[in-house]
């Protein structure tokens, strides 16, 4: 292993040199073939066939923010996965969902964790929410190659700002580029009709058990019309995954607890399919 | 042509050992116990900030005597290396076991190594199990040697006197306030037999708990907390404290996943 294939089995240098917190920094100093942004990409032409994760939304409300994800990844017109998992914690107070080539995402994801988890351990200090973002768009921007052949990722970020008191969204894009969001974002295929339904829907003084109704609403809407989003599956048990993170950390809802929002939706759309309606004027 | 002065080996490397045990005697000693819960960290350290006790991994503490730099670089290399190893394969595959070895060998080989200064450092590395039985904790000696220990260890100035002394108080299954009690007790001798006060601000103190619901075990014992286990009579004071404990804010992340 990385430390005992030396002879005398003693750390390498590279692990006791004082420098950089950032645990990419390290790999990319020590084993730079193990970060996802440093393989060599054959240089075929056309599209790789992978499973796609698709669509997350995240609404902010006073005192935190609710970031939530369908379980569907689609390959072309196929299902790959329906109960696929797109929202991860990335340490106690923020979260990241995921779009994009899902086995990509998935390995970004825990290269993320792992670089706040690192720095939390050698600095003895959590990054700011801030300097979290950032990292992370550093890393969607080192997948460009990837994503130019077809496998982007690309996430959205949500966390509570301890400095601030309050839940913030992060939106990014395929370059690495970085935009916060107030209110309500999404991202993935059926992001632009989640956005329609959160738009409608969204005030500023909601509480956390409509901002979790919400984000619900907004992925039914999505699956509504988007084929590669997957709606609540009564029949097999599969909820949309819905985390909320607030000054006491994050939580990821039980299965029983976002499948009760689901349920309650559905029974109203069974009356009027087309959700809820916004006044006129 | 000079003659080169001639040292016997054996010589060579009793002069290394006796410098680093004069490093390692000049810096506070600290301890490390099991309790009914986990392990616990006690040491004296003025500092808010540099810390002598750490968490490496989710289930593994590091806790250093001796000089800061050399045992600060040990910790981030150890962070790294669980961090590494963890990432490559899985974070169950990340052992108090491994790390120790590693580190014997770190250590070892920069002792004998005539080229480099050895290092006045005694690191403790522990690990907390599924339940008592489980625990490990290893003791790692300036030279690159490893002490499998068991119930209580003390590293750094007084080492011998305050493990002799633990060693006939601690019992398994004491609660955290018993054994943080035992340890300030064990703390406050000085090498004349002499007793001395430690107040609670100057104790730096760490937990390994393995009833903590998050992934990650390892925390800090601070403030109010701190002074109410110190000052808590009985069972009953106990529990509550304990209870407070994994309610209480902490470095960590992924309660579940």
């Amino acid at each position: 292993m990385e430390a005992n294939t030396r002879s005398t089995g003693r750390l390498p240098a590279a692990f006791l040199t004082p420098g950089s917190s950032s645990f990419m920094d390290f790999l990319s100093e020590h084993q730079p073939e193990m970060l996802p942004g440093n393989r060599q990409l054959p240089t075929v032409q056309g599209v790789v066939e992978a499973p796609h994760g698709t669509t997350i939304v995240a609404v902010t409300f006073p005192g935190g923010v609710v970031l939530a994800g369908d379980r569907r990844a689609t390959m072309g017109n196929v299902i790959a996965q329906r109960d696929i998992e797109k929202v991860f914690p990335a340490d106690e107070y923020s979260a990241v969902g995921i779009a994009g080539t899902a086995g990509l995402a998935v390995e970004m994801v825990k290269l993320f964790q792992l670089e706040l988890e690192h720095f939390e351990k050698v600095e003895g200090a959590q990054l700011s929410l801030e300097g979290k973002a950032n990292r992370l768009s550093t890393m969607i921007r080192s997948n460009l190659g990837m994503a130019m052949q077809g496998l982007a990722v690309v996430p959205l970020f949500a966390g509570f700002d301890v400095d601030r008191e309050k839940g913030r969204i992060f939106s990014y894009d395929v370059t690495g580029g970085r935009s916060e969001e107030h209110g309500f974002a999404a991202t993935g295929s059926g992001s632009v009709f989640a956005r329609g339904a959160m738009k409608k829907l969204f005030r500023d003084d909601l509480s956390e058990e409509q901002a979790t109704t919400l984000v619900v609403q907004a992925l039914y809407d999505a699956a509504d019309d988007d084929s590669a989003t997957g709606g609540p599956d009564v029949a097999r048990r599969i909820f949309p995954i819905v985390t909320v993170i607030t000054e006491d950390g994050f939580r990821r809802l039980s299965d029983d607890e976002s499948s009760e929002i689901a349920r309650r939706i559905l029974a109203r759309r069974l009356e009027q399919p087309d959700g809820p309606r916004a006044d006129l004027l | 042509m000079s003659t080169p002065f001639y040292v016997s080996p054996q010589q060579a490397m009793a002069d290394r050992a006796e410098y680093a045990r004069k490093g390692i005697a000049r810096g506070r000693s600290l301890v490390v116990l099991q309790y009914a819960d986990g392990i616990v960290f006690v040491g004296e350290n003025p500092s808010r900030a540099l810390h002598k006790f750490s968490e490496i991994y989710d289930r593994i503490g590091f806790a250093a005597a001796g000089k800061y730099n050399e045992y600060e670089n040990l910790r981030i290399g150890g962070v790294r290396y669980a961090d590494l190893r963890g990432y490559t394969y899985d974070r169950d595959d990340v052992t108090a076991r491994g790390l120790a070895n590693v580190y014997a060998q770190t250590l070892g080989t920069i002792f004998s190594s005539a080229g480099e200064k050895p290092y006045e450092v005694e690191l403790v590395v522990a690990e907390v199990g599924e339940t008592p039985e489980g625990d490990q904790i290893y003791r790692l000696p300036h030279d690159g040697s490893i002490v499998d220990e068991h119930g209580s260890v003390a590293v750094g100035g007084n080492a011998e006197q305050i493990s002799g002394f633990l060693d006939q108080r601690h019992q398994d299954g004491m609660s955290l306030s018993e054994a943080l009690k035992l340890a300030v007790q064990a703390l406050s001798r000085d090498t004349n037999g002499s007793e001395r006060e430690i107040p609670a601000e100057r104790l730096e103190v760490a937990v390994l708990d393995r009833t903590r619901p998050q992934q990650r075990k390892f925390k800090r014992i601070t403030g109010r907390q701190l002074s109410r286990l110190l000052t808590a009579e009985g069972q009953a004071a106990t529990s509550e404290a304990e209870s407070e404990a994994v309610s209480d804010e902490t470095p960590s992340d992924e309660s579940e996943e």
